[in-house]
């Protein structure tokens, strides 16, 4: 009974406190320079999900992909109160674009499997692209609800389904969905819950295998301690779509760009107006 | 999002240099944790998770509290037609927020669920939580209600509440004052009496100003010895909330509006009793007000931390005659004032706190580990007997001296701001008004400086300040530091010589120009202990001692006048009543 959603969350590099050396010499970010923190908006993303769950039962899986020390993003979602957390860290996904790593993500999703949601944040700060929820909908061969404001109902009948509503940027639109689906979750959906102390106290000594000795591994899994661990190998992953090799997208060139135009510009919706706009855009080659 | 314990440097001071780990090691010794799987693996474990829980603490103060606190201020909370209060939309937020992250058991046992942090570490929580929001304090810092069913009720009332307080589904109320029973709890009246048909207790009669009075566990001070007319008379006892009880009407105060203070009419409500008969007031309540006096200190701290941070800001960003006015020494005084005074009193509360928690563990332990060894009984039993002496002064002086540091730093705040503080577009005003309780709640001012003279007179303050100054210090101006230290305390000695040869009613008067004495010769002791490993507390101290020195002599000076003309010549002074308008 219930709804078990999995939470795609990423550790990013903290660009809202950015100081001088934020950027290397040859234009990337040089993340060493920058404190690690949870991508905000995929806080919302799980603080739906654990909403969800408290309000109609269920489990909350939590997943991300990284580095070992990405593993600091799952204990905060243990603090918080994820039922599972699984990192998969391999090298051979390093350098992953947002189509390789939806690629990737949507095969853990299968392999987790048996899911009604799969949440992500809009966007994650670093990137910027919005792009990664999208492409994991669309390799996962299901429907996707973005900029989700608020969960209005869930009908645990068969088929499940949610009735949903979305931002459209001027307004909103609700929307009811078949699940599963998946969702993509903006900051003004909810507010993110504090660790829970009690919870702190116990999974603050939870660890993935790649951060402690193979005894100590045992010894967590022991008390329930030991977070999972997954390579592509775990996923089925199709190696030429991971990594570098599975990455169309090449970054040119880095740029500072500061607009000059303040403010906007209202476009009456009417032919002239729409026309005008167009012919505006031809004009600076922006189409 | 900000945190407002990661951005109080002197709170982590405090937490860096008072020794933590002895009082995780004593916290932790023979702690009940049932089946918990969030014990810490050892000491270190222990402290960490002490950091981890303020950390908490104060993200929540800041985003949560201090976000809803002007909302709750000026709505308040309502009473309904049934007798029921609806709290603020505001208020419950904060406390399902609070609840959500297991903060509402802070020092209760693991076995319900508890943090069993140490009281230092609650202290330093209720400052933290009453920045964000003074009026929260009383949600937050009712856990004493909890401690004291831990400490003193049957195993069944424990497992019917504890569980329930830690998981934040209720909170509580201590129900003493009544409309003739204010300060002198002795005279409470109302029955208990106790139904040989049903075997439970009725509780009938009218309580009033009591703080959370629609909570949904009531302590109750009730008269169950009808032919005894003092404190001996009364017993504790246990209510949950029901249509026995009403509130009849919600005050309506100068601050702290979030805070519901009811007044309860009570029509054969039945109740347990707590305990044994005739203990309610001289032990369970007594036992219990100290712990809640601390909170007090704490609030406090709290209210004056935010004042003066808003003072600061201001004073740094306003200005007037060419530059921020900070840089005018009047105003300048005033933050400077501030500053040391709330480091002053915190110095004093978090030592209290840190005392407490000793106290409280050795009588745990000695209470409630059977078997205990001899070896390790009778040290723990000798220890606890001289730090309750040591408590019951210092506790009501942490009370006297924060509560009115906080009521001079929230008036200055408004100062700082001149105009723009008298308005209500600032939190000035509200700090101001919010702290005007502190040294009024919990035993005014008055009754504190009753409760810490006796210490002082008898030679316990003596004797513990004497043991710092057997405290060397390599760095020759600290060793002149302490030397003016000595001085004082001879002063404060002179001065008890000179009230306690004359009479009682000249020592009763003279009590609290003694206790302030007092407070500035301990606080001094402590500042002094702190210089010696951080620079900037020794300029601090030097301040102290600056400001604090002339005031110890005139008070002196004062004492030594010998004028009683306040209780000779009261009438001469303050003429005939007032006819009624």
């Amino acid at each position: 009974m219930g709804f078990n959603s999995i939470v795609c969350v990423k550790q990013v590099p903290d660009t809202a406190n950015i100081t001088s050396d934020a950027m290397t010499p040859e234009g990337t970010v040089n993340r060493a320079a920058l404190p690690a923190i949870f991508n905000p908006e995929d806080l919302h993303a799980l603080e739906t999900a654990l909403e969800i769950r408290d309000r109609f039962g269920g489990t909350v899986t939590v997943l991300t992909m990284g580095l070992p020390k990405a593993a600091e993003v799952l204990r905060s979602c243990l603090y918080r109160g994820a039922d599972r957390a699984i990192l998969l860290t391999d090298r051979r996904a390093a350098g992953s674009d947002t189509l390789a790593t939806s690629y990737i993500l949507s095969q853990i999703v299968r392999t987790i499997g048996n899911y009604d949601f799969v949440f992500c944040g809009r966007q994650a700060i670093d990137g910027d692209t919005a792009q990664t929820g999208p492409q994991i909908a669309e390799k996962l061969e299901i429907p996707q609800v973005t900029y989700l404001e608020k969960v209005i109902d869930l009908k645990d009948g068969t088929p499940k389904t949610a009735r949903l509503r979305r931002n459209t940027g001027n307004g909103f639109e609700i929307v009811d969905v078949q699940l599963p689906v998946l969702v993509t979750v903006i900051e003004t959906a909810n507010d993110p819950r504090p660790f829970a102390a009690r919870k702190v106290m116990r999974f603050k000594h939870a660890a993935v295998p790649a951060e402690v000795t193979p005894e100590k591994a045992e010894e967590l899994k022991a008390k329930g301690l030991l977070m999972e661990q997954w390579t592509l190998d775990d996923v089925n992953a199709d190696l030429n779509r991971c990594g570098m090799a599975g990455s169309p997208t090449k970054v040119f060139r880095i740029e500072s760009i500061v607009l000059t135009k303040e403010g906007f510009v209202q476009i009456a919706p009417t032919e002239e107006g729409v026309t005008g706009l167009v012919q505006e855009l031809i004009a600076d080659r922006t189409l | 999002m900000g945190n407002f314990y990661l951005d109080n440097e002197d709170i982590q001071f405090y937490f860096k240099t008072i020794d933590v780990k002895k009082l995780a090691e004593i916290q932790e010794d023979y702690a009940e944790n049932g089946d918990a799987d969030y014990v810490p693996e050892d000491l270190d474990d222990a402290v960490d998770n002490y950091r981890r829980v303020l950390e908490i603490t104060g993200q929540i103060a800041s985003d949560t509290l201090a976000k809803n606190a002007e909302q709750v201020d000026e709505e308040g909370n309502t009473l309904n037609d049934d007798g029921t209060v609806t709290l603020n939309p505001k208020v419950r937020e904060n406390l399902d927020t609070m609840g959500a992250a297991d903060l509402m058991g802070f020092t209760l046992p693991r076995r319900y669920g508890g943090l069993n942090c140490p009281t230092l570490i609650y202290t330093m929580a209720t400052e933290i939580v009453s920045r964000g929001d003074v009026s929260f304090m009383n949600m937050f810092g009712l856990q004493g209600i909890a401690e004291t069913i831990n400490a003193f009720a049957s195993q069944e009332i424990k497992d019917l509440s504890l569980s329930r307080f830690c998981n934040g589904e209720v909170t509580g109320a201590m129900v003493l004052t009544e409309p003739d029973a204010g300060s002198d709890l002795q005279s409470v009246r109302l029955r208990a009496d106790y139904d040989e048909a049903t075997g439970q207790w009725l509780l009938n009669g009218v309580k009033r100003f009591i703080t959370n009075g629609c909570g949904e566990i009531l302590l109750t001070l009730a008269r169950s010895e009808h032919e005894i007319e003092d404190g001996r008379g009364l017993s504790l006892f246990y209510s949950e909330r029901n249509e026995h009880v009403k509130v009849r009407h919600l005050e309506h105060k100068l601050g702290i509006h979030g805070s519901p203070t009811c007044e309860l009419v009570f029509t054969n409500c039945p109740a347990q009793l707590i305990g044994d008969r005739q203990r309610g007031l001289i032990t369970y309540v007594m036992a219990l007000m100290n712990g809640a006096r601390l909170g007090i200190a704490a609030q406090s701290l709290g209210v004056a931390e935010a004042a003066f941070r808003l003072a600061r800001t201001y004073a740094n960003s306003r200005c007037q005659f060419g530059g921020p006015i900070e840089n005018l020494p009047p105003v300048a005084e005033m933050l400077t004032d501030s500053k040391v005074s709330i480091e002053a009193a915190r110095s004093l509360a978090y030592e209290t706190a840190a005392i407490c928690d000793q106290e409280h563990n050795a009588m745990r332990v000695t209470e409630t580990v059977p078997d205990l060894p001899k070896e390790k009984a009778m040290p723990l039993k000798k220890l606890m007997k001289s730090l309750k002496r040591l408590n019951a002064m210092l506790t009501p002086m942490s009370k006297f001296y924060a509560s009115e540091m906080a009521n001079k730093v929230a008036y200055d705040a408004i100062q700082v701001l001149g105009g723009s503080g008298y308005m209500k577009d600032y939190a000035a005003e509200r700090y101001a008004r919010d702290a005007r309780i502190t040294n009024i709640y919990e035993g005014t001012s008055q009754l504190q400086v009753v409760a810490a003279i006796k210490g002082i007179t008898s030679g316990i303050f003596q004797s513990y300040v004497e043991e710092f100054e057997q405290r060397t210090y390599d760095d020759p101006e600290l060793e002149a530091l302490k030397a003016q230290l000595v001085s004082a305390k001879e002063k404060v000695v002179q001065g008890v010589d000179f009230v306690k040869a004359k009479s009682v009613t000249y020592t009763d008067l003279n009590a609290r120009r003694l206790v302030e004495m007092g407070c500035d010769v301990i606080i001094g002791h402590y500042l002094l202990k702190q210089a010696a490993i951080c620079d900037r507390k020794k300029t601090i101290l030097k301040y102290f001692l600056a400001r604090e020195m002339p005031a110890i002599e005139k008070n002196l000076l004062q004492i030594l006048g010998g004028s009683q003309l306040a209780v000779d010549a009261y009438m001469e002074i303050v003429g005939p009543v007032p006819a009624a308008e």
